[in-house]
């Protein structure tokens, strides 16, 4: 009677256990080489650090809400933070094709999900780490969450879910190009303007008009405005004309739409190899 | 009963024909030797019946599958260690054995226990929980190795499995796929050395450029090369040609003369040792002195010379050129 029901229950059920499996494996390396770790950490507190203090006394006029510079600064060190974590995942999957481990995984009764679901997942929660490691950071240097703790977590969450939309599109691109060194190079090469050119550092008033008009559509400034719409409050979403509905909606939007379009693009390039 | 069957198997990458029409047939319990010298097809047509690469044309099943359309089905009943290593390196044994083996869908405590079982079986269980990262080559392809069984396949593909490996590791693991064998697994390697497919394949397929050349017992293709060969080389390379027409005639079938090395070779049959008496006793009458002459198990090449009157020559693109980089530590 349930036969035409199981088979999709179980499928799913094993894919679920499969992903679980080989996120742990990814962990694991983590633990082994907590270096990974430590550098992945290493530069956005560089970055928390050089921002507070190299830049943040040159930043005046900044929008009200966000009169102290730290505060403007770490939504935006978020985001970029999430991202940059993001290009591991096409790194770790490039070395995976490399080594031929995926090869032994493909040839396993293995959901064929689960290689990249188990990397994603994994990569997120890495992101996880750091993203509360800078709150740590920020909270050192005077960030202060100034909305409440479930505003704060909506922030980070926001962060966590970027970067997770980003593993998708450095998955494609990892799976794409295959060779480590390539991918390390490529990721690079959209990773620095897409977060620098954006209102993640600085309000984009002070950029040319060309670079505002891209500044402004960049999907990183609005989460970098939303994320600051959970931690500075209406103040600030009021002041740079902006409502927290529409904020979120974008934000929203913009990773929906990312993950739609590098999910089947990813599983379908991993099919292929 | 046949566990692997393949029919006009075909697969090109773009303009290198990789497979040109490949028939095999393996019996239940049996190990088959799939021998060929650099690019002729042997990984291709593994990842083929593994269900790694869709084949351009042909039919293949394995334990009753399609290799195609019943891949996932076939996937729960066999293993596989291909040429290159596949384990994690930041992984102990231990945990790269267990994740292998919940990936076959055991229960922790059977992958465990399973892994465990696999660790002695290699030797590896002083090193189990190790990172793989700290192994040697050896250790590395025998953990390899091991993987590919944690699931109790019933059809084993090694791919080339002893490459790599010293002579003592190799001869261990000769020891450990006969056993498997003695339980029952059927298993297709390959290999490019004949001694290997001599000590374990009962049946050997021969290809080269992507066709099966010839097929039958280690015996049978050493007789087709007639046992033993008689290798002679002279000091002056001006007097080679010379020297051949004194001695090809010496064995039952012709001989060979290498244009780069200068080197005469004669298959003798089994009459090695009065056919070398023979050739020193004419070389010296001609006066023409020697620098070496030896009897020699017959090689690959010599094989494939008495197969095909070439020598086994490497394909024009250097095959697998940068996995086999990538492989060594
Ligand atoms: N992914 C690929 N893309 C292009 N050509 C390939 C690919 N895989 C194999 N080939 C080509 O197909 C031919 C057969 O390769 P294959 O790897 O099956 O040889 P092999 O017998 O396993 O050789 P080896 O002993 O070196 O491992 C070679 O000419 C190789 O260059
Ligand atoms: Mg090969």
């Amino acid at each position: 009677m349930s036969v035409a029901r199981t088979p999709l229950a179980e499928r799913v059920r094993w894919a679920i256990h499969d992903g679980f499996v080989l996120t742990r494996r990814n962990l694991i390396r983590y633990r082994r080489i907590p270096t990974l770790l430590v550098f992945s950490t290493v530069q956005p507190v560089m970055f928390v650090l050089l921002f507070r203090y190299v830049f943040g006394g040159a930043i005046t006029d900044l929008p009200p809400g966000a009169e102290a510079y730290v505060n403007f600064l770490m939504p935006g060190i978020f985001v970029q933070t999430a991202i940059f974590g993001a290009t591991q995942t096409g790194i770790g999957l490039a070395e995976d094709l490399t080594s031929g481990i995926i090869d032994r995984f493909r040839s396993l009764p293995t959901a064929r999900s689960a290689v990249l679901a188990g990397r994603t997942t994994a990569d997120l929660l890495r992101n996880l780490f750091v993203v509360l490691l800078m709150t740590g950071v920020g909270y050192l240097v005077g960030f202060r969450f100034q909305e409440g703790p479930i505003l704060a977590a909506l922030a980070i969450g926001l962060a966590v879910l970027v970067g997770f939309a980003f593993s998708w599109v450095s998955a494609t691109i990892g799976l794409a190009i295959g060779e480590l060194e390539s991918v390390q190079a490529a990721s690079f090469v959209w990773i620095f303007p897409l977060t620098f050119a954006s209102s993640a550092f600085v309000p984009i008033e002070g950029m040319p008009w060309w670079l505002q008009a891209f500044a402004r559509n960049n999907p990183v400034t609005i989460w970098a405005n939303t994320m600051r719409a959970f931690t500075l409050g209406e103040t600030y979403v009021r002041a740079i004309g902006e409502t927290m509905g529409g904020l979120v909606l974008r934000s929203g939007l913009w990773i929906a739409a990312i993950l739609a379009a590098a999910v089947p693009l990813a599983i379908r390039i991993y099919r292929r190899t | 009963m046949s566990v692997i069957e393949v029919e006009g198997l075909r697969k090109s990458f773009g303009e290198v024909v990789a497979l040109d029409g490949v028939d095999l047939e393996v019996a239940e319990g049996t190990v088959f030797g799939l021998l060929g010298p650099n690019g002729a097809g042997k990984t291709t047509t593994v990842r083929i019946l593994t269900t790694l690469l869709h084949p351009d044309a042909g039919l293949a099943r394995v334990a009753g599958y399609d290799v195609v359309r019943e891949a996932e089905a076939l996937r729960h009943v066999i293993g596989l260690a291909g040429q290159a290593a596949a384990i994690d390196p930041n992984l102990t044994g231990r945990e790269n054995l267990e994740m292998v083996g919940r990936l076959y869908h055991l229960s922790p405590t059977e992958a465990r226990r399973r892994a465990g079982e696999v660790l002695e079986r290699f030797d590896l269980a002083e090193a189990a929980d190790r990172p793989a990262r700290t192994y040697s080559g050896g250790m590395r392809r025998r953990l390899d190795l091991g993987a590919s069984l944690v699931g109790r396949p019933r059809v084993l593909f090694l791919d080339e499995p002893t490459t790599g490996l010293d002579p003592r590791s190799r001869l261990e693991l000769w020891d450990v796929i006969r056993e498997l064998v003695r339980e029952g697994t059927t298993l297709l390697l390959t290999t490019q050395y004949l001694e290997e497919a001599d000590r374990l394949a009962d049946v050997i397929a021969v290809v080269d450029r992507g066709r099966v050349i010839a097929r039958g017992t280690a015996d049978e293709l050493k007789a087709r090369v007639g046992g033993e060969v008689l290798a002679v080389r002279v000091s002056d390379r001006s007097r080679v040609p010379e020297a051949a027409g004194a001695i090809l005639g010496l064995g039952p079938g012709g001989g060979k003369v290498d244009n780069n090395t200068g080197e005469i070779t004669i298959p003798v049959g089994g009459d090695g040792t009065r056919l070398l008496v023979e050739a020193v006793r004419r070389l010296d009458a001609e006066g023409i002195e020697l620098a070496d002459i030896s009897l020699r198990r017959p090689t690959l090449d010599d094989v494939f010379l008495a197969l095909t009157g070439h020598a086994a020559e490497e394909a024009p693109t250097p095959p697998n050129g940068t996995r086999r980089r990538r492989r060594s530590p």
